[in-house]
């Protein structure tokens, strides 16, 4: 009897928390949501990205007060890289009308792309997502800033070509291609086919799987039987640094070996020495010797409220966090300047969006002279498709090794626009934009 | 004293085996089911979206799983995968022939998924138990690189993924972005209703009987005639059309888009250890296993915000896996046979309250 | 015609065409044979005595091996650490049998198993907790694990073997070895043996089922603290991990659930047709076949021996 009413209670108990409405947000402020994961296999990236993200724009209300005397309200919402708790999520946080939201992965932006016109609010995924929402005019509400995932596999094979002596050099090359068999390691597919036919290279393709990231042996023998090249990796998560570790077992040249802009320092060192010129793709610095970072350090880290290690800020992935931080907040404050108003909205802040444009003096404002470059989105351009360079792991920290990179534009344009074509015709009806354009850009 | 059968009579054979003879419980049952119908009047757009609408979608998964491992007794690993062949069959089926009704084409996902089922259902006549478990687990992964490694099943679409097209049913969008959530709730809930009359007139008649035969012993059922290549592939069938017709629903009223990963094995897992913990063998099992382990965890997570304390976003995550495991071990120890079982205890105990027994 | 000749002949050709990688692939697929193995033991150990099939072995795995890594990272010295991972794996075996065993005791075996999946959760939540969801480095060198390999120029190219990998197989087979002397020829062995046969009657003969528990339970913390290492080595320490686990399914059909020496078995063949499969005939439908070819090797098996390669047959009565 005891055991039942036991059990009677504790049902009662948890089920007396139903049918909450979540407190609305305090006034004089702008919401923004963090989807993080710090839990599950992709937290060994996730952890990196939600410090910089949270202490960036911590730091902005601890320094400035907020953005235009606006503070800020940050709020995490774990996600665990899962889509069902993403879209939970999402749906958590819509009654505090968020200004923006960043999934941070491509498996959550994907359902949200449709949402996003209907709930009036902008979605930032930056430099991942859907590469066809970086045309504005068909995706009004979608950002992905700096570049798409095509504009970096053009940039990787445009610096195999300088390494090569040029484009042309590469026909008859091999060059491998080890991918997270999800939704964003298959999108450059296509893109891959089409230069590996325009340039005469022959394309191995390696998947693997995301339950088999860290048992990648079998495929990095087919890579020794291959004997590709080039390998180019399109990882995340636990994938990265196993497949550095089994590159080293297998003796592949490690500067042969370039991946797409996502390893983190922990990724490259795990291998140990062997991992020495391993490359990856980045448009920032990957050193906490910057003026910005240092700021973060001071009202943030050292005041006790970020949590991240010491040792980990301003490296690459936590600079990657700042940044995304950072054309948030900008995003808000051309808001602010477009509107008149303080306090903004979804909608005003998808116009800062459009109309953002940080330029050198901005930046050199902003503590990040030398950080990163300049960019600017319009109303049909909503990437940018920034330049990015090489950087080389030395075994304790990344080096940039190149100049900046331009994407193969003439490529990648026309892929870009069928897609997003093939896209709205897929999903028809599929809303026309209605969106007004500032004609600021 | 509420809860008494005396005074009420039976005077035809089929009033006294019908499933619910007492009046109270086809009042409590009438109740229920206005109180879904009415729920979306009172609550916010949350509960709603991300608590109704899955809860929903995951119990008549359940209940699919149910008919296979609690009433057949053939533990099956496969239902993610299950379900994934229901959406992609909705999804091919809707962008192939948009002109028809989405809800023609959900249930005619069913039966794609009813003959995957089989199919893979066919070492059961041989293989027995924990065994069984391992060639579904065979149809799990199999299925999901096929969902990866077949790019006509998503027709093409370089991001992988399949994303739901925007669909109207009497001029109210069902699928796709503009539905809104209550819709979805509605859709969902009517499947829901339809599809638990149908199995629970099932079981409580001479399939579910045999399904059920099988279960305690198949040997003594081949004895008494029970034909038990049938049996087992009919109740492979009638689960696979279940949760397919789960899947088709998961992607098209709740998540809008889908990866392959979203059909993996912990799908799979979570659908069993609903079944497990809600009663193995019981329809309402089916809905308190998905009430405790996809709501529970989403309470547990906003109730630190409605007390106004602030603890990160990933100590919540940590502290509700806690929880959430040391409830199941807590319900477990209490009653083994599941939530179902405490419902059963709880019933008869107030059917004669105040007396004890 | 083509289609035939690819499938039935050109892998063959391809294998004595480049024999080194031949060798290399039976190599990795004895090490992954290996570890699997393992994995599949802990379940091994704790079905043969306690009857419960333990969902929570793969996580155990993760909880081990970050206990250790996560003490060694507060400044514990390496074998200290070791030490205390083993003194964390006994205090878990203990409160899993008080809290978990000891009052389902006799109930059916799904339920004992969904309250693994229970202990599952609550190892996940704790283990985040305290050690942070970041992925760690296990310490190879600090307990003097070798690293580095060791090269043969043989059959016209280069067999690498690294020397982790070896010292895992070495661990491996001696662990084997020990358990099976253990389970034939030691008193608690045999009793080990009759609590699995029976729980009821084990009590009746008068063996303490509690002690029993607590024992095997520690026993398979230990061979997932083994597990753990050897796996981290590999890549690295991170509930990743815990989707291993899953591989040695198949293991335990090949091998069936209670025999140890089927286990080791069960896991070389299901580990070297796995990376056969997927390096020869994975690249003709895409690749990636690794995710569910094991599963139908054993499905396979089972066609022919359900009750699997070592299991005990089974006999159904009315």
């Amino acid at each position: 009897m005891t055991n039942l009413k036991a059990s009677l209670l504790a049902l009662a108990a948890t089920t007396a928390l139903t049918a909450f409405a979540f407190p609305a947000q305090a006034e004089d402020s702008v919401f923004v949501p963090l989807f993080t994961y710090r839990t599950g296999p992709f937290a060994g990236s996730g952890i990196f990205i939600a410090d910089g993200m949270h202490d960036y724009l911590t730091m902005l209300n601890e320094r400035d007060g907020g953005i235009g005397g606006v503070k800020i309200a940050v709020e995490e919402c774990e996600t665990g890289y899962d889509t069902k708790k993403g879209l939970e999520c999402y749906e958590a946080v819509k009654p505090k009308n968020p200004v923006m939201v960043n999934p941070w992965s491509t498996g959550i932006t994907l359902p949200l792309i449709p949402r996003a016109a209907v709930d009036k609010i902008p979605i930032l995924s930056m430099a991942y997502g859907l590469s066809a929402s970086a045309q504005g005019d068909t995706f009004p509400w979608i950002f992905n800033p700096p570049d798409t995932y095509w504009d970096g596999f053009s940039q990787i094979l445009k610096f195999i070509g300088g390494q090569e002596g040029g484009l042309d050099k590469l026909k008859g090359k091999k060059i491998g291609y080890i991918y997270l068999d999800a939704g964003f390691g298959r999108e450059p597919l296509p893109l891959i086919e089409q230069l590996a036919k325009d340039y005469g290279f022959e394309a191995k393709l390696y998947p693997v799987a995301a339950a088999e990231m860290q048992n990648q042996s079998a495929q990095w023998l087919n890579v020794r039987r291959d004997r590709p090249d080039y390998m180019v990796m399109y990882g995340w998560g636990a994938m990265q640094p196993t497949a550095i570790k089994e590159a080293v077992k297998t003796n592949y040249p490690m500067d042969k070996f370039i991946s797409i802009w996502w390893p983190s320092e922990d990724d490259a060192r795990g291998a140990g020495d062997g991992a020495k010129g391993f490359k990856m793709l980045n448009w920032h610095g990957s050193t906490p010797d910057f003026p910005v970072i240092k700021d973060v350090q001071k009202y943030v880290v050292d005041a006790g409220k970020s949590q991240s290690p010491k040792e980990k800020v301003g490296t690459t992935l936590y600079n990657r966090g700042v940044y995304n931080s950072m054309l948030i907040a900008e995003a808000i404050r051309t808001a602010q300047q477009v509107t008149g108003k303080k306090v903004v909205t979804g909608e005003d802040v998808r116009r800062g969006l459009e109309d953002l444009n940080i330029d050198a003096a901005r930046l050199k404002a902003l503590g990040m002279e030398g950080f990163t470059g300049p960019i600017k989105l319009s109303c049909s351009d909503h990437n940018g498709h920034r330049p990015t360079f090489v950087q080389q792991w030395d075994g304790t920290k990344y080096v940039k090794v190149s100049d900046w990179i331009e994407p193969l534009s003439d490529k990648v344009k026309p892929l870009l626009q069928a897609d997003a074509k093939a896209y709205a015709e897929k999903n028809a009806p599929w809303p026309a934009r209605t969106e007004a354009c500032d004609a600021r850009s | 004293m509420f809860y008494r059968e005396a005074g009420q009579y039976k005077t035809t054979y089929q009033a006294d085996m019908s499933v619910f003879p007492i009046l109270q419980d086809r009042i409590g049952l009438a109740l229920i089911i206005v109180a879904a119908l009415v729920l979306p009047l009172v609550a916010g757009e949350f509960m709603i979206a991300s608590v109704m609408v899955p809860f929903l979608i995951l119990a008549l998964a359940a209940i699919g799983l149910n008919i296979l491992t609690g009433y057949t007794g053939l533990v099956s690993l496969g239902t993610g995968a299950f379900m994934g062949v229901g959406a992609y069959a909705c999804y091919k089926l809707s962008t192939t022939f948009p002109a028809i009704n989405i809800l023609v084409w959900i249930v005619a996902s069913g039966f794609v998924s009813c003959a995957v089922g089989v199919l893979f259902g066919l070492p059961s006549l041989r293989i027995k138990g924990f065994y069984l478990a391992v060639a579904t687990l065979a149809a799990q992964f199999f299925l999901q690189w096929c969902f990866v490694r077949v790019p006509w099943l998503y027709n093409y679409n370089p991001s992988g993924a399949i994303e739901v097209p925007s669909r109207t049913l009497f001029g109210i969008h069902v699928t796709g972005a503009s539905a809104t959530p209550t819709t979805r709730y509605y859709v969902a809930l009517a499947i829901v209703i339809a599809v638990t009359w149908i199995v629970s007139n099932l079981v409580h008649g001479r399939v579910g009987r045999s399904f059920m035969a099988v279960r305690d012993m198949d040997i003594a059922a081949q004895l008494i005639g029970i034909r038990l290549l049938r049996t087992k592939l009919l109740a492979f069938a009638v689960s696979s059309f279940i949760t397919g017709v789960a899947g088709a629903m998961m992607v098209f009223l709740w998540l809008g888009a889908a990866e392959p990963d979203a059909f993996n094995i912990n799908q799979s897992f979570i659908l069993l250890f609903m079944v497990i913990i809600g009663g193995l063998g019981s329809l309402i099992g089916s809905f308190f296993g998905a009430a405790l382990i996809y709501v529970l965890p989403i309470i547990v997570r906003a109730t630190p915000e409605t007390f106004g304390l602030t603890i990160g976003a990933a100590t919540v995550e940590h502290l509700t896996y806690l929880i959430t495991g040391a409830l199941i071990i807590f319900f477990l120890i209490v009653e083994p046979l599941g939530l179902a079982r405490l419902w059963q205890i709880g019933k008869q105990k107030l059917r004669v309250w105040p007396f004890p027994y | 015609m083509s289609f035939v000749y690819s499938i039935f002949v050109d892998p063959f050709v391809q294998m004595i065409g480049a024999p080194d990688l031949l060798v290399q692939t039976l190599w990795e697929g004895l090490v992954g044979g290996v570890l699997y193995a393992l994995i599949a033991l802990g379940f091994v150990l704790i079905f043969k005595a306690s009857g419960v099939f333990n969902f929570a072995q793969g996580i155990m795995m993760v909880f081990a091996a970050l206990t250790l890594v996560g003490l060694h990272e507060k400044g514990v010295p390496a074998f200290l650490a070791l030490a205390l991972t083993i003194l964390v794996m006994f205090a878990l075996a203990l409160a899993v049998e008080r809290v978990i065993l000891r009052p389902l005791v006799n109930q059916p075996d799904i339920i004992l198993f969904m309250a693994t999946f229970g202990l599952t959760y609550v190892l996940i939540g704790l283990g985040e907790l305290v050690f942070g969801g970041n992925p760690k480095n296990m310490i190879t060198s600090e307990l003097l694990l070798p690293s580095g390999s060791l090269d043969f120029k043989t059959l016209g190219g280069l067999v690498s073997l690294q020397k982790i990998d070896i010292a895992a197989a070495i661990i491996a087979s001696l662990m084997v070895a020990v358990l099976a002397l253990f389970f034939q020829k030691t008193r608690i062995g045999r009793a080990l043996r009759a609590v699995a046969d029976d729980h009821q009657a084990a009590l009746s003969v008068g063996i303490s089922l509690d002690q029993i528990w607590v024992i095997v339970w520690f026993t398979a913390g230990l061979v997932a603290l083994a597990t753990g290492i050897m796996w981290g080595a590999r890549s690295n320490v991170s509930f990743a991990l815990e989707i291993i686990a899953l591989k040695a399914l198949p293991v335990l059909i090949l091998g069936g659930l209670t025999s140890v020496p089927g286990a080791i078995v069960g896991g070389l063949i299901i580990g070297i047709g796995e990376k056969l499969g997927e390096f020869y005939w994975g690249p003709l439908v895409g690749g990636g076949i690794e995710s569910w070819l094991a599963y139908f090797i054993a499905l396979a098996v089972l066609l022919f021996r359900p009750q699997g390669l070592f299991g005990e047959k089974i006999i159904e009565r009315i």
